[in-house]
């Protein structure tokens, strides 16, 4: 009678048919007739001046209908601000917008863009836009700019103060019985979604809509809207389907508005998308950083003091930095830490975030010193991590409003077999490999939405309920769970839910960053589906055809399509029933869900532990994964395959981020050397194990429904189980990412 | 907000200047946009086309069909796979006017009428993709190597369908889904 609660089920993607038959679409797959094509032409300086623009050539191109630079270039209506797009305002990626001026601050700075009628014109065309520059030496890595460095007041679009401390980190190593000091290179890294960024924009009237790859259709109506100075609803975004993000579709960057003004110009509608090349410069990346790590411990290795500083480069515009060291004061009990940023202005757009901004390098940092303190002190490193478990929050003492941690690692080491691994480095080998595993933590924050979410639920005469909210689902699998929230508190199947989404004329959600953004629909939507589920019952027990009329609402309860005495299941009706009794078409409800602010009383995080095997071939210095194992407590799980699939490719990035990903800066031009992604080595099929995940339900006394998010905590710790296991097969430890080929080598 | 003027031609127009601005036709095909025919999940389609149009863009441009996906335009990521009288090709490294004539099958062409193609199937129930974008690629790779007898075991499975990038990484379940296809008889083109 009742309905199975669909909330944690497997389920399949309810966008998986039209992604596996090639009907879902993409935002630069909508061409209303006359559509033209956007082309930017891009500075390859990266600092100087533009001094002349010659458009002739490209102008006598046949279909060419215009040349944009910053001497005819609309003029943005407000100077934007970067505020993260979490906040729910506007959500510009960095405090500049291009074109406005003859100023060039980053190499892949837009400085002219091409529209014509066909792509193949709009692209030759734009090869003949003639670009006179005068240009100044560039400031753009770390060893350019080292002395530069400043201590910024806060990071990370403000959200974030530029030093951290408590206890007295610097007395604590002076006395500390044993201290592991190490220096780490971390090299700038891009997050290359096979999608593209691209945007369709189509004015009709005084109206835009924008066909939009974005992680927030709000963030691109109100970021765009701003510039242009229309009022926001006035702008429609539209983003049925997104391939992928990973951070660089979290901020609106300057191509929608680009979009939207190249459309006005040619009175048709117009789209822009990035190159390959262009998404190296268009949507940040993640920034090369160094980082000193000083540990304090006891002979025990019990842990007294930690001292994290980091140093990088970010733009002229704003103090970025991703939030690096904030991991190394919140994951173990240790009474004294200081953590601090240190910055330099370079000839770079702002970073931005990338899939777990901060934690996916601090914790790799940390986690390799733990390794390397738990050799120094003779531990077994999983237990040295317990021997410095923090119980409640450190610096805080708050209590955890869920960890779930010992879980994970007990879990995890039983599953990849972790007893009785022997520690001795390099003395086991496979063939020609040698073989090691290792181990590490995995955290990240729980971040929160900060504004109302909503959403809107509607049950047909029929018995089928639509589930609808603004959000858009790139690879996250939001839309599904959407479908089970709403089919729990209605009491219907899945199948008889249906969902929409992407799309601003839907109510409001935030964007879907930090993690947080299935816990913020799904709350939206649970408001939404027992809205309209109470108004139901309240509409059938005032009825007096209905066997309910008269009934307590609290004790009545749905399930199946229908509406039931609790203590007497049999007396009760369908929906169906009541809404034609009706005569109504349809009931719909709208739900909020009013985040409650930071929760002052505990401290919070996702935890998780990580295993790695690696073989690796000294001849070759090919170092190879062999097999991963990820246990991670995020909370409720609302789909269990979905969710799986996140963690799963958060723990393959790790692949990435220790062996394969940098993005290099060509000397003395400051450009990226290496922007496509044949030459940005991204992990493939072969270079990807079969990965074990696991998840432990802790509950959760913070989150929303208990939801704590799985898009990025996967990644989190991976690349230091990696490198550990390196060292572990090695006995050769490495601080610097990605672990190349060359430097394995050069380290034999 | 009054849209701003412009010194713009309609698109509509430019395009049907076309004939007389490249001139007439020197060769079969070219350099003036051409007059091509593809058969195209076994529809015939004509199209005017410039010889520099990769197919990817004709297919994807110029005839809507836009299930195979533009990842990098550079040969690099696999996400524009599609069949070329039956062989996999790279959509954005080919020429639309060299398939003149010829059979071109894209993910749109896996399944028959509504039933999916087991493959197809098997992404679906192995959660092979998340984003899905490099999905329609994966899929017409993932058919081929099957056919081509190259998924005896996961190492193989792995190498062969190396071509195509899943920033998601979705790679074990795609393997899963393989092997599924494989073990269960399926795969064959429908
Ligand atoms: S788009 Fe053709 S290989 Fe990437
Ligand atoms: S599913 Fe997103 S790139 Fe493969």
């Amino acid at each position: 009678m009742s309905t199975a609660p669909q909330i944690g089920l497997p389920l399949d993607r309810v966008d998986g048919h039209a992604k596996v038959t090639g009907a879902a679409r993409y935002s630069a797959e909508y061409t209303p007739p006359g559509t033209a094509y956007a082309v930017l032409v891009c500075a390859p300086i990266a600092s100087g001046r533009v001094t002349a623009v010659d458009a002739g050539e490209a102008l006598s191109v046949t279909g060419v209908l215009a040349v944009l630079s910053h001497l005819d270039m609309p003029r943005i209506a407000v100077r934007p601000n970067l505020v993260p797009s979490l906040a729910g305002a506007a959500a510009h990626g960095q405090s500049f917008f291009p074109m406005q001026d003859d100023r060039v601050h980053y190499a892949g700075q837009p400085v002219a863009m091409v529209v014509a009628d066909t792509l193949e014109r709009a692209g030759h065309a734009a090869e003949l836009v003639r670009v006179d520059y005068a240009e100044e030496p560039p400031v753009v890595t770390i060893e350019d700019g080292r002395d530069r460095a400043y201590e910024p007041e806060r990071i990370f679009g403000g959200f974030v103060p530029g030093r951290t401390e408590y206890g007295d980190a610097a007395s604590a190593l002076a006395e500390a019985e044993v201290r592991i000091d190490g220096a780490f290179h971390l090299a700038p890294n891009h997050h290359n979604p096979i999608e593209p960024s691209a945007t369709t924009a189509v004015w009709e009237d005084s109206h835009l809509t924008l066909y939009d790859a974005t992680q927030g259709p709000t963030a691109t109506r109100l970021t765009v809207a701003e510039l242009l100075g229309v009022p926001p609803s006035q702008v429609r975004v539209v983003s049925e389907a997104v391939g992928g993000s990973f951070g660089c579709k979290a901020m609106i960057w300057h191509h929608p508005a680009l979009a939207a003004f190249a459309a006005q110009y040619v009175r048709a509608p117009v789209r822009l998308s990035l190159t390959r090349e262009q998404m190296f410069h268009s949507c940040g990346h993640r920034e090369e950083q160094e980082h000193t790590l000083e540990l304090g411990a006891t002979r025990d290795g019990v842990l007294t003091a930690i001292r994290h500083r980091k140093l990088s480069p970010t733009s002229h515009f704003d103090d970025w930095a991703e939030p690096s060291v904030g991991p190394s004061g919140r994951m173990y009990a240790c009474p004294n830490f200081q953590g601090v940023y240190n910055l330099f202005r370079a000839d770079t757009m702002t970073p931005t975030f990338m899939r777990a901004p901060g934690e996916a390098s601090g914790m790799f940092v940390l986690e390799t010193a733990m390794d390397e303190l738990a050799y120094r002190v003779g531990a077994d490193p999983l237990e040295l991590r317990l021997r410095n478990y923090a119980e409640t929050e450190p610096g805080t003492g708050r209590p955890w409003s869920g960890k779930g941690l010992r879980e994970c690692y007990a879990r995890g080491a039983e599953l990849f077999g972790w007893a009785g691994r022997d520690p001795e480095p390099g003395i086991r080998r496979d063939g020609n490999q040698l073989v090691g595993t290792g181990m590490a933590t995995a955290f990240y924050p729980v971040y929160g939405a900060m504004n109302p979410q909503r959403a809107r639920a509607r049950l047909h005469a029929d018995g089928r309920a639509v589930v609808e909210t603004g959000c858009s689902d790139f690879g996250t699998g939001v839309g599904t769970v959407m479908r089970q929230v709403a089919a729990d508190a209605l009491g219907l199947s899945a199948e008889s839910v249906e969902v929409r989404y992407g799309d601003t004329d839907l109510p409001n959600t935030v964007a879907a960053v930090g993690s947080a953004g299935s816990g913020a629909v799904s709350a939206a939507v649970h408001a939404a589906g027992t809205a309209l589920r109470d108004r139901l019952i309240a509409q059938a027990v005032a009825d007096e055809r209905s066997p309910l009329h008269g009934a307590d609402p609290a004790g009545v309860r749905v399930g199946g399509g229908r509406m039931f005495l609790a203590d007497r299941p049999d007396t009760g009706e369908d929906y169906t029933d009541l809404l034609r009794r009706a005569m109504a078409f349809d009931v719909e409800a709208l739900g909020e869900w009013n985040p409650p602010g930071p929760q002052g009383e505990y401290g919070t995080g996702t935890f998780g532990a990580q295993f790695a095997e690696v073989g690796v071939d000294p001849d070759l210095g090919l170092v190879r994964v062999r097999r991963m194992t990820g246990v991670f407590a995020p909370g409720r799980v609302l789909n269990r395959k979905t969710a799986r699939s996140q963690l799963m490719g958060g723990m393959l990035w790790g692949i990435g981020q220790a062996l394969l990903e940098a993005t290099h800066v060509e000397p003395g031009r400051g450009r990226w050397a290496n922007a496509s992604m044949a030459d940005y080595l991204l992990p493939v099929n072969a270079d990807a194990p079969d990965v074990q995940v696991e998840t432990v339900e802790v509950e959760d006394r913070a989150a929303p429904l208990g939801v704590k998010g799985v898009g990025e905590i996967g990644l989190v710790g991976a690349a230091a189980a990696i490198a550990n296991a390196v060292f572990h097969a090695t006995g050769r430890r490495f601080r610097d990412l990605p672990i190349t080929v060359e430097a394995v080598l050069a380290a034999e | 907000m009054t849209p701003r003027v412009g010194r713009a031609r309609i698109p509509g127009q430019a395009a049907r200047e076309e004939g007389t601005a490249a001139g007439p036709r020197t060769g079969d095909l070219g350099p003036g946009p051409a007059e091509i025919e593809l058969a195209v999940n076994g529809t015939a389609r004509r199209l005017r086309v410039e010889p520099r149009v990769s197919l990817l863009d004709a297919l994807r441009e110029h005839l809507g069909v836009t299930g195979p996906k533009k990842g990098c335009d550079q040969g690099a990521c696999g996400a524009c796979t599609v069949w070329v009288d039956g062989r996999r090709v790279l959509g954005c490294l080919t020429l639309a006017v060299a398939c003149e004539g010829r059979e071109v099958t894209t993910v749109e062409g896996l399944a028959d009428g509504d039933g999916l193609h087991p493959m197809q199937q098997a992404f679906l129930a192995n959660d092979a993709f998340q984003c899905g974008y490099c999905t329609p690629g994966q899929l017409m790779s993932a058919v081929a190597l099957l056919e081509e007898g190259h998924a005896s075991d996961d190492a193989e499975i792995a190498e062969w369908m190396s071509g195509n990038i899943c920033r998601c990484a979705a790679y074990p379940n795609i393997r899963a889904a393989i092997r599924q296809v494989r073990d269960g008889g399926g795969g064959d083109r429908p």
